[in-house]
């Protein structure tokens, strides 16, 4: 099969794209394919060639309305490139390999998170040095919950005090 | 500091001082757990790296003078496997520690702080505090992770907290645990229903040295399995109020206690008194049975004369590595027993 595109190279890229139940089909040769951003960034990629910088994001916003969960987590091919530990080895040993594993394998964690913690969020303690602007935005949100109590509760002076303080925090996060 | 020095359990403030509720409660522990940003887990590192991670927490603690002073390092491979196992059987470090060729711990005795490095995490702090004092347990940890923390990157993450190389651990890295001396409820069976209510609570109720050890001398860890999406605060209040359900349950149990049951009790504590102040030769197992007697009674009024945290020492001094680091040598089983039995006569007869 030759190419879409060129007509004159063999086509080993095949692209099926379904826009409001309307399916249409593409084959591009590998030029083609690189010149239109098609790839993959996650895990491998099929033209073996490291420095194509197409994102999956390109990719699926080019042929997709609603991205393609299924692609998204290819799990299989995960790795995190810090320490080199696979998805596949993770989910047999349930061990990380470094912290990076968790940028790395993101979207595969939530479920787990849940089943061991029913929750999927941290909410205490945050580091010193380097959480301060987490730490600051936490307390404004704590302090904005208080400033609607106040209100509710008609207590317009401590609403008042609230909402200077806020500002503060809000003022000085911004600064930083 | 020696090892030789760590024996003196005198020294060792979670087990020679007495604490709040200690007749139920005999320790409070806190863990948390933190990493080094992207460095990989101990379990990828090689034995240089490892070394890396050592000197790194070394440097950052020693800023501190309130760690610096009276405190100090123990690699475990310059240990033996004897001193390691005495230095689990005194709860300073962990069993996964104790196996761990690239780990080290400080130890700073007389607040019980203890600094597992390259464990399952790079860094694991522990403090122990006797009785009900959960809260200062954590407080004291925290103020040591704030410490490493001015001169190390943890990693963080702002989602999910403090990463860590087992999600179980994953959010705040806390582990807090009581141990908890129940004898009764476990001799009137309660003690499962107890604890499957307890599970359904998002705690977990272990032996005396942590998971998937078996519960001897009546004692049980009781720890939070949850580490993320609750507070430290949280957890803590919520691991403390289910222990004073378990403290209440306990409490009656030795106070309703009449007739002919009580009588048959105080027979057998007497009993088991008698035993650890005459036998000659006595196995582990068996001193922590008598040894938890011996405590009820104690603390029943049963026996007097006899300073409950004399038998706190007592329960975690008889194991089988402390008696021979004791006695400087390997001892065959036999020799164990002897020199275990002379050892609590020497303790309760003084």
């Amino acid at each position: 099969m030759l190419c879409d595109e060129c007509k004159t190279n063999t086509a080993t890229v095949h692209i099926t794209k379904i826009v409001n139940g309307q399916k249409t089909q593409m084959h591009l040769c590998e030029e083609c394919a690189k010149q239109k951003h098609v790839g993959f960034s996650i895990g491998f990629n099929p033209f073996g060639d490291d420095e194509l910088g197409i994102s999956l994001g390109k990719l699926l916003s080019g042929f997709f309305e609603k991205p393609d969960q299924s692609m998204v987590n290819k799990p299989d091919e995960l790795k995190c490139d810090r320490c080199g530990l696979t998805f596949p080895r993770f989910s047999q040993t349930g061990k990380f390999g470094c912290s990076n594993c968790y940028e790395a394998f993101k979207g595969q964690l939530d479920p787990m998170l849940r089943r061991i913690h029913g929750k999927t969020y941290h909410v205490g303690k945050v580091p010193q040095r380097s959480g301060n602007k987490i730490r600051i935005r936490n307390e404004v949100a704590r302090l904005k919950r208080e400033l609607q109590e106040a209100i509710n509760a008609e207590e317009y002076e401590r609403a008042a005090v609230l909402r200077d303080r806020i500002k503060e925090l809000e003022q000085s996060n911004n600064n930083e | 500091m020696g090892i030789k020095e760590l024996m003196d359990t005198s020294k060792l403030e979670w087990i020679s001082s007495e604490g709040p509720d200690n007749d139920i409660i005999i320790s409070s522990r806190v863990r948390l757990a933190r990493n080094l940003k992207d460095v990989p887990f101990p379990h990828l590192l090689d034995s240089s790296k490892a070394k890396e991670i050592v000197k790194q927490v070394c440097d950052a603690f020693s800023t501190s003078p309130f760690l610096a002073s009276n405190s100090s390092i123990y690699f475990m491979n310059e240990l033996s496997p004897i001193e390691r196992t005495m230095l689990v059987e005194l709860h300073l470090i962990s069993p996964d520690l104790a196996s761990s060729k690239n780990g080290a711990v400080i130890i700073k005795p007389n607040e019980t702080i203890s600094i597992m490095i390259n464990e399952e995490d790079h860094i694991r702090i522990q403090t122990v505090f006797p009785g009900l004092q959960l809260k200062q347990a954590y407080d004291l940890a925290s103020k040591v992770d704030d410490i490493l923390e001015e001169n190390l990157d943890f990693a963080f993450n702002e989602k999910i907290g403090y990463l860590t190389s087992c999600p179980t651990n994953v959010g705040t890295g806390l582990r807090a645990s009581l141990m908890m001396h129940l004898p009764l409820l476990t001799q009137t069976e309660q003690i499962s229903r107890i604890f499957s209510t307890i599970s359904q609570l998002g705690l977990v109720v272990r032996g005396l040295f942590g998971e998937g050890t078996q519960a001897k001398g009546n004692l049980y860890q009781i720890s939070n399995q949850i580490t993320l999406g609750k507070s430290e605060e949280d957890i803590i209040e919520n691991l403390i109020g289910v222990a004073q359900q378990v403290i209440k349950n306990e409490r009656k149990m030795r106070e309703s206690l009449t007739g002919e049951i009580r009588l048959r009790l105080e027979d057998r504590i007497l009993r088991s008194y008698g035993i650890l102040t005459n036998a000659k030769m006595i196995s582990s197992e068996e001193a922590m049975e008598l040894i938890s007697d011996v405590r009820l009674g104690v603390y029943m009024g049963i026996i007097k004369d006899l300073k409950p945290s004399e038998l706190n020492q007592l329960f975690i001094t008889t194991g089988p590595a402390y008696i021979q680091q004791k006695s400087g040598k390997e001892l065959s089983p036999m020799e164990r027993d002897l020199s275990r039995a002379e050892f609590i006569k020497s303790k309760l007869m003084k």
